[in-house]
């Protein structure tokens, strides 16, 4: 039995400490947003908020995480939507969908360090994987988030 | 039971459920059709919502309009497409309309009242519009009817407009679900009139997508989401080598394993049920399995290529088109040109892997829940797995992530889901599969070779085009029923045996190579003739010393639709003013999925690297539901068209895939992405697709570009294979 504080709740799970954390997202405390992809830290789709940074669900062990704080995309919004979320929804950005909830993620740590993203900075950080193409909208997406400025910090 | 109930489940298999059906635009539709004639159809359900107006329309007394639809959604955008066109015909207010898919179930119940469930080939929209159209105006003149009745008026004086029934003498009004009880009593009309599509108001406009919002908050709405009371996960194998099976498999250390419960042998795979898909997952890695690999453990890459190329010299192969002489064209020709054109096996890696969940109940019934293009043929196939009549069985059909072809045919992960689950009854059991087995266990866009042969004349124009394809046949894999007779495969010749260019003598002569990998349809099936067929053309405009838009153009009618996309797309591009400095442009333009597409690529190539900075695609579907979908699908398709140009393929070793996951077939990221700008050029008057149509010119301008940076003709794929270093210049 380990506790895990996730979306800002201190929750005791039964996992042994290999298990990685999309496992225990999803199939122990039904956080199903978190997607599994590859398994491989490759794709992205299982991106989460450790402390503030963006992280890969899969290759993070339930073991390394006492005391850290786990957020993920059910624990975004404090409120409602979070800006990110209604940006995504204003630029129509996804198509299956499948990867999003991991791509909002990954752009919510970044935003968080750096508000105003270059293009170059975008290219770097975002790393996710979206078999459908939604890269053009993501990208825009950003850019209208970081004109818009302000919003909370994850 | 009746006698045609048992019978048909005696003798269902998956091939009786096929169908040929031809669309209004003459286009094959590929579908599965459950075996229900109609004197055999059972009962309607006992009394459907007293609010469902007719089969696609529920209303709810607080005006709440629920649209079903048929087709699935894997983010292409049909659910919200069809749900426009069945609003605008009903004249409701699109605020309230929501959307959800049909029971395969009800379906089969209601006698196919949906028409078809399957959703590949760009068909969703197109070949459903005429009839979830008319199933909006007849609920439309019902909701009218039911508001004449209730004035005592006739309908002539009643106008239904946003939801509301207007008496125009009196201005009296009444809400659509005021009416809706009473108008599902009415007769529907026996023919409605369309809306000619420039008098639309809901269709044709850029509405936001239904199913979005949910999407954004990570709501569980994917086959892979699936949560049921008491649910267990489990992982499979299949073996390495495609068409072995299993012979034993050492369970003892796996089930001694935390939270394992049962290993599940079947003839083609084994699998590990456990309380969380990781345990699965572990446990299996920990089996000893004994494969029986057949006799393919030994094929790789050379032995394809060496099927493919006896293919290509064998004699006597099937014409798929043979117009004029090309034999005694090339003898006359002032010069001949020949290419030899190649790519690779592809996997559709769609990010949610295959899944399904099944559920044996105590009632004897089963439960499916699944990401499925093709709700119908995976309730066929449950039925098959399951040995229960179709009645007994509900599949919910579920959001995909991703299908791309792979989820249309064949539906192998349902059966095994079923399978599975059958070996533990009265407990929901959701499979998934790891990315490993995903892209080792596809249904792969075929490798091919393909030989061109040209026949020039004097003034450097195209008299004579022989080409020959060697291409595993994905009809004779999956769909034998609608080869053609001579064994000819439209797939594997789209944009060759109906080469839109003017050339008086035509040979295409196709053989089907199959082999042990396992084909299926990879988004818009024989796009790699789009790259054959694209800079081969680009190969004889260099050879003339003629631009390769003007050449193309030499040989296309004034009114072809090739042509009309063509020049939209070439003049957004500024095809005729310079590109930016250090950039270099190429073009294509091909058909197919009932749409025409063109490209125009601005490529650099630095150092042997090649940046996409721009790609302007255009398409002509005749009739556009929602713009911006449509946009979105168009850069969808560049960049799934760019990945298998950069750096994908599927190798075959000792009869297996070698990749693995996508450190090996890698995926385009953000920093790839060009600028993509998308031309909607609808010139009406029919109905295109749109899931896949730009795909088709995306590798040969990309390629094409390619050769006017660099001087290199790319004549197979992918990227990774050639060297763009210059060589011509220091």
């Amino acid at each position: 039995m380990m506790n895990l504080n996730v979306n800002g709740k201190v929750q005791a799970v039964a996992v042994e400490p290999e298990m990685p954390l999309l496992w225990v997202l999803r199939d122990h405390l039904g956080l199903l947003g978190t997607k599994y992809g590859c398994g491989i830290s490759a794709c992205g789709s299982c991106t989460v908020l450790i402390d503030g940074e963006a992280a890969r669900a899969c290759a993070v062990r339930a073991g390394e995480l006492a005391g850290r704080k786990i957020v993920t995309i059910e624990g975004l919004a404090t409120n409602g939507l979070h800006r990110i979320q209604q940006a995504w929804i204003d630029h129509e950005v996804p198509q299956c969908g499948y990867c999003q909830t991991g791509l909002i993620m990954s752009v919510a740590a970044l935003l968080a360090k750096n508000p105003q993203p270059t293009d170059a900075d975008i290219d770097r950080s975002i790393t996710n994987l979206c078999r459908c193409g939604t890269y053009a909208r993501v990208r825009a997406a950003i850019h209208a988030l970081a004109k818009a400025g302000g919003g909370e910090r994850p | 039971m009746t006698t045609a109930q048992t019978t048909m489940k005696r003798t269902m298999k998956r091939r009786d459920f096929l169908k040929a059906s031809a669309t209004a635009a003459g286009a094959l539709a590929l579908e599965f059709c459950f075996p229900v004639p109609a004197a055999a159809a059972r009962a309607l359900p006992a009394s459907p919502a007293t609010t469902e107006v007719n089969a696609w329309i529920v209303i709810h007394p607080d005006d709440r309009v629920v649209i079903r639809t048929a087709r699935s959604e894997m983010g292409q955008g049909t659910l919200t497409a069809l749900a426009q066109l069945v609003a605008e015909e009903l004249d409701c207010d699109w605020a309230k309309v929501s959307a959800e898919f049909a029971s395969p179930n009800e379906h089969f119940r209601r006698n196919r009242i949906w028409g078809s469930m399957s959703t590949g080939g760009s068909q969703g929209v197109r070949s459903s519009q005429d009839y979830v159209r008319k199933a909006g105006a007849s609920a439309r003149a019902m909701l009218v009817g039911a508001a004449a009745q209730r004035w005592q008026a006739p309908t002539t004086e009643c106008l239904a407009e946003k939801g509301l029934v207007t008496h125009l003498p009196t201005g009296r009004t009444l809400r659509y679900g005021e009416l809706a009880a009473a108008a599902a009593k009415i007769a529907p009309p026996k023919d409605v009139t369309l809306r000619d599509p420039k008098d639309w108001k809901i269709a044709g406009k850029s509405v936001r997508r239904l199913d979005i919002p949910d999407k954004v908050r990570g709501k569980p709405v994917f086959g892979v989401d699936v949560a049921l009371p008491g649910m267990l996960h489990a992982s499979i194998a299949q073996c390495p080598v495609f068409g072995g099976k299993l012979r034993k498999v050492d369970a003892k250390d796996a089930l001694a394993m935390r939270g394992v419960k049962k290993v599940v042998r079947e003839a083609e795979f084994v699998a590990v049920v456990a309380d969380s898909w990781w345990r699965a997952d572990q446990a299996l890695q920990k089996l000893d399995v004994d494969w029986d690999e057949g006799d393919n453990g030994g094929i790789g890459n050379a032995q394809i290529a060496a099927m493919l190329r006896e293919g290509l010299d064998a004699a006597g192969l099937p014409k798929a088109r043979d117009i004029g002489n090309v034999d005694s064209a090339f003898a006359e020709a002032a010069r001949i040109v020949e290419a030899e054109y190649a790519s690779p096996y592809l996997s559709h890696a769609t990010l949610e892997p295959m899944t399904c969940t099944a559920w044996f109940k105590r009632d004897g019934t089963l439960e499916v829940w699944t990401s499925t293009q093709d709700g119908e043929a995976a309730m066929a196939a449950a039925a098959e797995a399951s040995g229960l009549p179709l009645e007994k069985i509900e599949v919910h059909k579920m959001m995909l992530g991703g299908g791309f072809g792979r989820r249309g045919f064949p539906q192998d992960f349902v059966g095994q889901g079923v399978k599975i689950a059958k070996a533990i009854p009265g407990v929901p059991v959701k499979l998934m599969w790891s990315r490993e087995e995903d892209m080792r266990h596809g249904y792969y866009r075929p490798a091919s070779i393909v030989r061109m042969k040209a026949g020039i004349d004097k003034q450097g124009r195209l008299a004579a085009l022989r080409t020959t394809v060697a291409c595993p046949s994905i009809l004779k894999a999956l769909l034998p029923k609608y080869l053609r007779e001579d064994g000819v495969d439209f797939t594997a010749v789209l944009g060759l045996a109906d080469l839109p260019y003017t050339v008086a003598h035509q040979r295409v002569e196709y053989a089907a190579r199959n082999g042990h990998v396992p084909v299926g349809f990879w988004r818009a099936p024989g796009q790699q003739n789009g790259f054959y067929r694209e800079c081969f053309l680009d190969e004889l405009a260099h050879a003339a010393g003629q631009d390769p838009l003007a050449y193309r153009l030499a040989m296309l009618p004034l009114d072809d639709k090739n042509r009309l996309i063509l020049e939209a797309t070439a003049k957004a591009a500024g095809w005729h003013s310079p590109p930016p400095p250090g950039q270099h442009r190429g073009l294509a333009v091909m058909a197919g999925f009932g749409s025409y597409a063109a490209a125009v690529a601005e490529v650099s190539v630095s150092a042997g690297q090649l940046k996409v900075h721009r790609i302007v695609v255009g398409v002509d579907s005749g009739y556009v539901v929602n713009p911006d979908t449509c946009r979105a699908q168009a850069e969808g398709n560049v960049v799934y068209g760019l990945g298998p140009v950069l750096y994908q393929e599927i190798n075959i070793r000792n009869g297996r895939v070698v990749e693995a996951n996508f450190k090996h077939f890698r995926l385009p990221g953000i920093a790839e992405m060009p600028k993509v700008e998308t031309v909607l050029a609808p010139t009406g008057g029919f109905w295109g697709g749109h899931g896949e149509p730009a795909i088709l010119p995306v590798a040969p301008a990309v390629c094409n570009a390619i050769f006017a940076a660099t001087g290199k003709r790319i004549r197979s794929l992918p990227l990774t294979h050639h060297d763009l270093r210059r060589t011509d210049s220091t």
